[in-house]
């Protein structure tokens, strides 16, 4: 295995937990080191990269849209799946069917837990961030 | 030899199953295995020499790495200078640098 590769299974659904924000920093931190990564989203976290979601104002500190400038996760997946196509994005096909959540960024595949195992034999390492 | 990686997001104050960790990781230094904890998330509430006794002062000592999330610690107002002895400020990239190391097995907990 001459390319370094690893393997990120996810679970959490956007907005739910820390591990989301983490999972995007080890992503990021591993393709800057020209590692490829290899995602497989089960569960919520297929709603990870959702098209429909939208930035919102926040009505506390009475700022707008532009000013608040609040992240997606679909952002924060496309701008990783950007970052020299080092980046392989699985959705689980099942999850994503009964979440109705096929409006995905580009570059976000659909498969099943298949390709995780697949992926997994592939890889240097595979780290399983399970929800709590 | 095997090199485990418990990654350990939890806080001990909030999470009883972190002593879980704890005995595992060191049951595996007894044997003779390289083993990290990453303190990731809430789970750096641990690394605070102020806090209640902690076992991880004593698992550094045995041998056991411990090691600190700069980003979290950060996000709650942890400075390095609070860290319980033994337990190492480190960064996200290290911990990727871990995960590809040779022979790696890595536990989110």
């Amino acid at each position: 295995m001459t390319e370094k590769k690893l393997t990120i299974a996810l679970m959490d659904p956007p907005y739910e937990s820390a591990n989301s924000t983490t999972a995007f920093r080890i992503i990021s931190a591993a393709l800057e080191k020209g590692i490829h990564v290899n995602v497989f989203a089960y569960e919520g976290a297929v709603c990870l990269p959702l098209k429909d979601q939208a930035p919102h104002a926040n009505p506390v500190k009475g700022t707008t849209v532009e000013e608040e400038e609040h992240p997606t996760t679909s952002a924060f997946v496309s701008a990783l799946l950007e970052m020299g196509g080092l980046l392989t994005w699985v959705n689980c096909g099942l999850c994503v069917d009964e979440r109705g959540a096929s409006n995905v960024v580009e570059g976000v595949k659909r498969g099943s837990p298949a390709d995780f195992l697949k992926m997994a034999q592939e890889s240097n390492n595979t780290l399983v961030i399970p929800t709590k | 030899m095997t090199n485990y990686i418990f990654i350990e997001t939890r806080d001990p104050f909030d999470s009883a199953d972190t002593r879980f960790v704890e005995e595992t990781a060191a049951a595996l230094r007894q044997r003779g295995n390289d083993v990290t904890i990453f303190l990731l998330q809430n789970g750096v509430f641990a690394s605070r020499q102020n806090g209640r006794e902690s076992t991880l002062s004593r698992m550094a000592l045995a041998g056991v790495k411990i090691l600190a999330d700069d980003f979290s610690l950060c996000e709650r107002g942890i400075q390095k200078g609070e860290l319980a002895p033994g337990i190492e400020l480190s960064s996200i990239e290290t911990l990727v640098d871990s995960l590809m190391q040779e022979n790696t097995k890595a536990i989110w907990h």
